[in-house]
């Protein structure tokens, strides 16, 4: 199914809300990661709001689809999606960080609605949606289960562990979504240990790889769409995306990882974003 | 008011110190050299430094081969990951292989405040301290870091270092004489003995303080090597004050408490409190909000030792 045109608008303005989410977020902890949510806010809005079964009432519905993410780093995108889903109110996104707050630094499974497993030391996750996955096969559910990984977390071993798991189970109801923003914490991907052919690597664990401009919402629109039809095998969404996108002075640089923009910044990327 | 200095910026500079003195010395990070500060290192070393990306457990095995291959390597990663993940490495690899590789678990205890429980170690130095051959320390500011990061050095087999992200007051004195496994007495008195370690030492020396205004005269013990600890030292302040507390930035289960616990019990049984995290994860929080938070203040320690005291007096 195509995504209509009225959605494309609607959910492009809502990127827009969430971009402005993530930078008032992170100013307001003084602290977080805007670059890697950035580079993860189509994907995350697409995925949300157009294809997870869920439903925001009721976040333990025993038939819903799962989302795990695996680079847990990302909560202001995360929270952010969830918020605007209904899963708590979008007030509560400016309570990140706090120390009498539940919206932690990294994803806890206990507390927050719509989280099923507390994230934040990377690789974990994709093992995570085996478990989920296979678990909806013994019961004959229609259940599906996504995971977003980063490029530079694929460095872990965890993941490759996984990735073999997946294929091997013929797990077709797994989805891996990598932001692949070419950037890790210290560097360029390149610089500190490089991904040689990504794609060749995926392929040869066993998956269908579909590769995408992860912030054209057509194009994750559809491969989301097609990841639910691929059977025997699992999928893995390699987003081609920008580290910081939306914002000018963010895009493409490791230096906004992990940086928290100051008065000064937020209000630049707040013009941007209008 | 003491000086406030990063533990990491004591740990950057010893590290370059001891990299232009030897040949031998090589530095490992997984992803994280900008915030551990061995991104210093390498600007002067570039050869000898390895950045293995986010692979904390190839890191550690790489460690090994490197101190197999005859150097001797500080291998760095946020504490938490490095201790958790990279476990049976350092059990295998490193120490029941016995090779001189330093472990060093930056973003120590509370200092990696608001990233939130996924990121704040409490419970490395009881993994740690339960490996044959590890030696384990847990410096109490950025000066006495530079000590320790020397000493680590010279020493032979296995070395935990754990090390500290935020700024924190410098409290040891430069004549402070570091040697490993052997405690430092920082003060006299007969009517508790309290025993820190690592930046706890700052709150220490206030409880001391606070309690001394009150007639309690505290014996004040900083551990900064946890394994092996000095169990003469211990047993000695404990029979003359009859009562310890002990104070540390890490879970009371397998740290600090659990070790003098262990000395006490077969040296020297006498009252015991420890003051530390409890059996629970960490929340997000700037550092000094964590220290209220998990009750690691000097208010904290006074009245856990004046209850010890009072309790004592009534019997
Ligand atoms: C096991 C583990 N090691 C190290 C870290 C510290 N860390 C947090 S984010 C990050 C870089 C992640 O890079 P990438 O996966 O590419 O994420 P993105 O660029 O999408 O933000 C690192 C090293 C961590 N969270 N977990």
């Amino acid at each position: 199914m195509q995504l209509a045109s009225e959605r494309k608008e609607y959910l492009q303005e809502l990127t827009k809300t969430i971009r402005r989410h993530i930078v008032k977020m992170t100013h307001h902890a003084g602290s977080g990661h805007p670059g890697g949510s950035l580079s993860a806010t189509e994907l995350l809005t697409d995925l949300f709001f157009e294809h997870m079964n869920v439903n925001p009432n009721e976040p333990d519905w025993e038939e819903r689809d799962i989302f795990f993410l695996s680079k847990g780093h990302c909560t202001p995108v995360y929270y952010s999606v969830l918020a605007e889903k209904g899963f708590f109110p979008v007030e509560e996104l400016m309570t990140f960080r706090d120390v009498d707050g539940r919206l932690h630094g990294h994803p806890c499974g206990e507390h927050i609605p719509g989280v099923d497993a507390s994230s934040g030391s990377l690789g974990q996750g994709l093992s995570l949606a085996n478990g989920v996955a296979m678990a909806a096969k013994l019961d004959g559910k229609p259940r599906r289960a996504y995971v977003m990984i980063g490029d530079g977390e694929s460095q872990e071993g965890q993941v490759w562990e996984a990735a073999m798991t997946t294929a091997h189970f013929n797990l077709d109801n797994v989805c891996a979504i990598i932001d692949w923003n070419k950037i890790q914490l210290d560097d360029y991907v390149e610089n500190i240990k490089g991904m040689k052919d990504f794609k060749a690597k995926w392929e040869a664990f066993g998956w269908h790889v579909i590769e995408i401009d992860g912030h054209n919402l057509e194009e994750v629109h559809s491969a989301f769409e097609q990841a639910k039809t691929v059977k025997g095998k699992p999928t893995a969404i390699l987003a081609h995306t920008v580290k910081g996108k939306g914002i000018s002075f963010m895009e493409n640089t490791h230096k906004w990882h992990g940086l928290a923009p100051n008065d000064e910044e937020l209000e630049l990327a707040l013009k941007e974003l209008v | 008011m003491a000086v406030q200095k990063a533990p990491r910026e004591g740990f950057s500079e010893a590290l370059i110190r001891l990299g232009h003195q030897h040949e031998d010395l090589v530095v490992l990070d997984a992803d994280c050299a900008k915030s551990n500060m061995t991104n210093f290192f390498k600007d002067q070393f570039p050869n000898r430094f390895f950045n293995v990306g986010i692979s904390e457990c190839d890191l550690v095995g790489t460690a090994a081969g490197l101190a197999i291959g005859g150097k001797i390597p500080f291998a760095n990663a946020y504490a938490n990951f490095l201790t958790g993940r990279a476990y049976d490495q350092m059990r295998i690899s490193v120490c029941y292989s016995n090779n001189n590789v330093k472990i060093v678990g930056h973003n120590a205890g509370t200092s990696a405040a608001q990233e939130g429980a996924t990121h704040l170690p409490l419970e490395d130095i009881s993994l740690m301290r339960s490996l044959p051959r590890m030696t384990v320390i847990v410096p109490a500011d950025s000066l006495e870091m530079e000590k320790a990061v020397e000493a680590a050095y010279y020493h032979e087999g296995p070395v935990y270092l754990r090390v500290g992200k935020l700024p924190v007051p410098i409290v040891t004195k430069k004549e402070d004489r570091f040697q490993i496994g052997k405690a430092i007495k920082y003060r006299d008195g007969n009517d508790v003995t309290l025993i820190s370690t690592g930046i706890m030492l700052d709150e220490t020396f206030k409880a001391a303080e606070a309690l001394a205004n009150k007639g309690i005269q505290a014996d004040v013990l900083h551990i900064h090597t946890i394994k092996p600890i000095d169990v003469e030292a211990i047993a000695t302040s404990a029979a003359k004050t009859k009562r310890v507390v002990t104070i540390e930035e890490h879970s009371i289960i397998g740290g600090l408490g659990s070790a003098v616990a262990e000395v006490l019990s077969e040296h020297c049984p006498v009252p015991l409190k420890r003051i530390g995290t409890q059996d629970r994860f960490g929340v997000s929080g700037k550092m000094h909000e964590l220290l209220d938070f998990f009750e690691l203040r000097a208010a904290n320690i006074t009245a856990t030792a004046e209850k010890l005291v009072d309790s004592a007096l009534i019997k």
